[in-house]
């Protein structure tokens, strides 16, 4: 099978520290992909530069066989709102929003009316078992509720990769253990592809394989049977 | 932990008597349990039996003389098979990883290979036992996640041991044997 997402040769330096030194990675559609490696290895700069939000300074990423690079400002942040979904650490719920507004939110800015888009994120927060907070503000729910609406937020537009970075870091074993189990069920359901950032193996665990950055390079392993 | 494999390892470096693999066998690996010479004798005539090693001339000193062993083709043959073969992932595996990447490091061999080899071995597993979780009641969930725990920790030695994979080379050249 081909790959939905690519990135073939990866260099990438933040003023003299090179953070990616020949990274790459393939993703394809559906499957769960953990990135694994120690702090500091590249691998949170290899997922910003496969979602579009960092530029390499040298080598190709490829979605769907287009050149992410050939793409204007405009156009790479209209791709991010329709095909990716971000899953991170902590802090990327609206704060002045309830919930369900956080989650119709990448709805809305698409275009569709309020009560389409409220209706459509209500299901997901369902989905994830938390429609009961709903109505509350982000800074009222619990760690495991907050990152179980992100989930709902990152998948409600559809979208063919979904990005997490850390995205049980903040989380104690057993909600973070749900969250896991809901985003790959979820992922697997509308055959959405997940790029997992992770230093935890029980979370890589969730993954279908994995890819290990060290010192900016990646490596993959094929699976011992 | 495959004696015999560790004793080949050492034998990789050139010929050596018994009594001579005993000390860097004691010196690198045997912290804890240092090796019976019986169990040398028997692990060698083993591999000589094998074909893995062969008989290198005697050495004749003060004392009763003493047969020197050589590994063979096959012998390098079945080191590298195992240094390139993932342990079964189970607890308790530190002493027989340490001593595999103690050994590539010695033989000039890469031991992120052994390490990553281990890595995939090691997450294949807890693979199956988060998927056994899933679709298993609380009972199954518990064992599982004992198993789970066990794995990650060892995980995070191998991870702790690659970062660490540069001073443990150069303490490694440091020490004669």
């Amino acid at each position: 099978m081909s790959a939905l997402l690519e990135a073939i040769d990866l260099h990438k330096s933040f003023g003299p520290t090179p953070a990616l030194d020949g990274a790459g990675l393939r993703v394809r559609a559906g499957e769960v992909v953990a990135v694994m490696g120690p702090s500091g290895s590249g691998k949170s700069t290899l997922l910003h530069c496969l979602a579009g939000i960092l530029t390499p300074d040298a080598g190709v990423v490829r979605y769907r066989d287009v050149e992410l690079s050939s793409m204007g400002d405009g156009a790479r942040s209209e791709l991010r709102r329709t095909d990716f979904g971000f899953v991170f650490q902590f802090g990327q719920l609206v704060p002045e929003l309830s919930c369900l507004e956080n989650v119709a939110l990448p709805l809305r800015l698409g275009g569709l009316k309020r009560r389409e888009a409220e209706s459509r994120a209500l299901e997901w927060l369902e989905r994830l078992e938390v429609a009961a907070v709903g109505d509350k503000r982000p800074g009222e729910t619990s760690g495991g509720q907050g990152q179980r609406v992100a989930v709902a937020r990152a998948l409600v537009t559809g979208p063919r990769v979904v990005f997490a970075d850390e995205p049980t870091g903040a989380l104690d074993s057993l909600n973070g253990e749900r969250v896991m189990q809901l985003l790959t069920t979820a992922a697997k359901e509308t055959n959405a592809a997940v790029v997992l950032v992770t230093h935890e193996a029980r979370v890589a665990a969730y993954s279908d394989r994995e890819v290990v950055v060290r010192d900016g390079r990646s490596r993959e392993v094929a699976p011992v049977r | 932990m495959s004696i015999g494999h560790t004793l080949l390892g050492l034998l990789e470096k050139g010929p050596r008597h018994g009594y001579d693999l005993k000390r860097a066998y004691d010196e690198r690996f045997g912290q804890d349990r240092p090796l019976h010479y019986g169990q040398v004798y028997t692990t060698l005539s083993r591999l000589l039996r094998n074909g893995l090693v062969a008989e290198a001339g005697v050495e004749s000193g003060d004392g009763p003389e003493r047969k020197r062993y050589a590994i063979t083709d096959a012998g390098v043959t079945d080191v590298e098979q195992w240094l390139g073969t993932a342990e079964k992932p189970e607890p308790y595996l530190q002493n027989t990883l340490y001593t595999k990447v103690v050994l590539a490091l010695l033989s000039g061999r890469s031991a992120d290979d052994v390490l990553d080899v281990q890595r995939a071995a090691h997450l294949g597993t807890m693979r199956e036992l988060t998927r056994r979780k899933a679709s298993g009641d609380l009972a199954d969930q518990l064992i599982c996640d004992h198993a789970l725990f066990h794995l990650e920790a060892d995980l995070r030695w191998l991870e702790l041991t690659a970062a660490r994979l540069g001073q443990l080379s150069a303490q490694i050249a440091g020490v004669t044997g």
